[in-house]
């Protein structure tokens, strides 16, 4: 049976492992021919944002290129790839309020600009929801 | 009908200088103003929201003060007043020295060992 998942995620990128961890569960739930919707709340407006560049390592001794720096921008437009050739839904909302204040204006492809009415309307119209908030 | 939701804070005073709010229950507020049926539950460190006899200074930093601070009781205020339904953890505040007498009107203390009986008549619960 499809089913529709919702995630909320709070943190940025960059920050914890509870990005990744949340980037897993929603491939693996798109993988699976699931809807996913997320609701990006406070700094995980930053997931998505275009500005992201990656950066060689010196103490790694790498360029960018050996580097490969992962960017979770990158993540973002992979999933909705993702999405799009399974057939499967991926309604990103970025919570506008929290783009505007951390200046996030630039998104990759995919997410929208929303609010915590989407948020609302996600949770009645999904089978369950799952927030991954940041933490001490 | 709406589900039934109970948001949980479970990390208090998270951003709630630079927010001037906390996140969570001004998430409560929106979800509410978008029609949601939802109640909120305060535990750990969060259950000071509930007290009373708090204030904030608003932040300096050089020339710069902040002319707003957050008013953690009055966001609670204004939630129940919104008919939103708000706990707390009575043996959280009892660990942290909060007399229940200095609790804010209107919120309720309950139990740690009575969550399960009030987890129990939500559709969704969001920890926080």
């Amino acid at each position: 049976m499809k089913t529709t998942l919702t995630f909320a995620l709070m943190d940025p990128p960059f920050e914890s492992a509870r990005s990744t961890t949340a980037f897993r569960l929603i491939d693996l739930a798109l993988r699976r021919g699931h809807d996913v919707n997320v609701f990006a709340y406070e700094g995980a407006v930053y997931l998505a944002f275009a500005g992201q560049k990656a950066h060689a390592n010196s103490v790694h001794g790498t360029s960018v290129e050996d580097e490969d720096h992962p960017l979770t921008r990158d993540w973002v437009t992979s999933l909705h790839e993702a999405a799009g050739a399974r057939g499967t839904k991926l309604d990103w909302v970025n919570c506008g309020l929290c783009v505007d204040e951390r200046g996030a204006l630039e998104s990759v492809a995919g997410p929208r600009r929303g609010s915590p009415a989407d948020f609302a309307r996600f949770i009645e119209e999904s089978h369950n929801t799952l927030v991954i908030p940041t933490t001490e | 009908m709406s589900k039934k939701q109970l948001h949980i804070v479970d990390v208090a005073y998270r951003a709630t200088l630079e927010e001037q709010d906390d996140p969570v229950v001004w998430l409560c507020h929106a979800l509410r103003g978008a029609g949601a049926s939802l109640e909120l539950l305060l535990c750990g460190n969060a259950v000071a929201y509930g007290v009373r006899a708090q204030g904030v200074a608003p932040l300096a930093f050089g020339a710069r003060q902040q002319q707003r601070a957050p008013d953690l009781t009055g966001d609670l205020t204004r939630l129940l007043a919104k008919q939103v339904a708000c706990y707390y953890v009575e043996d959280d505040a009892l660990e942290r020295g909060i007399d229940s007498s200095w609790m804010l009107d209107g919120l309720v203390g309950i139990a740690r060992d009575k969550l399960p009986t009030l987890f129990a008549g939500y559709d969704q619960i969001h920890r926080w």
